[in-house]
């Protein structure tokens, strides 16, 4: 069997869902038989080579450049999965929807308790940076997403058997016990 | 005459007493019925819609209708359990719930809910509203963004005199549940762990209490909500 090619990214999230990713131990060596990873923090390939099976996105879209790499990854893949309640729903960081970025901006570097050094007080502003969206957005109302897989983080478990059941084509299981919102 | 009265959901017999809504005769008959403004001891208002029923062609809250000899209930369907996951999804939509952040995540019936129909995502967009934290009681947090005007804590939690400690503020989509400034300074102990208990969701937060139950010890972990009244057949 060809192996199958996934690749991962983590958007406006914390890696804390790739960390759970890892967690399925010892059966990353079953996987690494099955798949070969394309782009992805886990081997550090920047862009994409070629066209991939399985996109896992971690994170909501808070950015431009959230944007810009999720288009990119319905472009190059052919299945995305929302890994994590982040990419389904916006999560943590979608605690600043409804307030203004300027407000954001200015309790983060000029007003917040634990600013101390920015006499000039400067808001991050340079072009190279991605420009702040109005909201964070969770992934499926920016492109179409094919499954998604709740929890914060997922279970290890439900990443595996979702995996597999991608890899394989077989149905997914998803119990009762791994299908979690926290 | 006889006291009994026959009658069926999903093709099971059901023996109810006279006087017994649907929900109460079939969770005394081991068929869950899924509620969520209803809550034991205090009178049915069916304004979740969450009992929905199917009867004589109608759709009907089962918290509210009262048993009848001979009728034929549909409730575990596709159909109607897809009418209920989208209800469960659209309170999902309409307020913040930030479920990893919540001290009631684990106990929380929204979220039980939304296990129990495999809810992996809502079908409608977030609507992110903005609403806020009243913290000003001493015993109580009352959290408005996981508030679904379920009504129970104003029918549960009231004084001697029968005031009620919670009440509707506003109308239309600025509609709250508040707790009275001056009652909520007042509220006992017992009562403030009454209101925290009798809340399906995070809305309404005992102080100083915390995330009180490890992950994987909390109510519906292991267990979906309602396999408690379907085990005992």
């Amino acid at each position: 069997m060809e192996k199958k090619i996934i690749a991962t990214t983590s958007l406006a999230g914390c890696f804390g869902c790739h960390m759970s990713f890892l967690d399925i131990d010892e059966r990353i060596l079953d996987l690494i038989e099955l798949v070969e990873f394309n782009k992805s923090p886990i081997n550090d390939i920047k862009t994409f080579t070629k066209q991939v099976d399985i996109g896992i996105i971690e994170g909501g879209c808070c950015n431009s450049e959230n944007i810009e790499i999720l288009k990119s990854f319905r472009e190059n893949c052919n299945v995305l999965v929302s890994l994590g309640e982040c990419a389904i729903m916006g999560g943590l960081p979608a605690l600043r929807n409804g307030i203004p970025i300027e407000e954001c901006l200015k309790e983060a570097y000029l007003d917040g308790p634990t600013v101390r050094e920015n006499k000039q007080k400067i808001l991050p502003n340079n072009e190279e940076l991605p420009m702040l969206l109005d909201n964070v957005y969770p992934c499926h109302e920016i492109v179409k997403i094919d499954y998604f897989l709740p929890g914060c983080p997922p279970r290890a478990d439900l990443i595996w058997d979702a995996l597999v059941a991608l890899v394989t084509g077989d149905e997914m299981k998803l119990p009762y016990e791994v299908i979690k919102f926290d | 005459m006889s006291t009994t009265l026959r009658f069926k959901i999903d093709g099971k017999e059901i023996i109810a007493e006279p006087g017994q809504t649907i929900v109460e005769a079939a969770r005394a008959n081991g068929v869950y019925i899924p509620t969520l403004c209803n809550f034991e001891g205090l009178p049915p208002k069916g304004c979740c819609r969450m009992c929905t029923v199917k009867l004589n062609k109608r759709y009907m809250t089962a918290c509210t209708t009262p048993v009848a000899d001979g009728m034929e209930v549909e409730s575990n369907t596709p159909e109607i359990n897809d009418f209920r996951k989208g209800i469960v999804e659209l309170l999902f939509v309409s307020g913040n719930h930030f479920c990893p952040a919540c001290e009631k995540s684990g106990n929380c019936e929204l979220q039980a809910l939304a296990y129990r129909f495999r809810m992996l995502v809502p079908r409608f967009p977030y609507l992110f509203p903005q609403k806020g934290i009243d913290a000003s009681s001493p015993k109580l947090i009352k959290e408005q963004n996981r508030c679904i005007m379920c009504k129970r804590c104003i029918k549960a939690i009231k004084d001697e005199e029968g005031r009620s400690y919670f009440a509707y503020q506003n109308r239309g989509n600025k509609l709250e549940v508040i707790l009275d400034e001056k009652l909520g300074k007042e509220i006992s102990d017992a009562l403030a762990r009454k209101a925290m208990d009798t809340c399906p969701v995070g809305s309404i937060i005992y102080k100083e209490l915390g995330y009180y139950q490890p992950i994987g010890k909390r109510k519906y972990d292991k267990k979906p909500i309602g396999s408690d009244i379907e085990i005992q057949q």
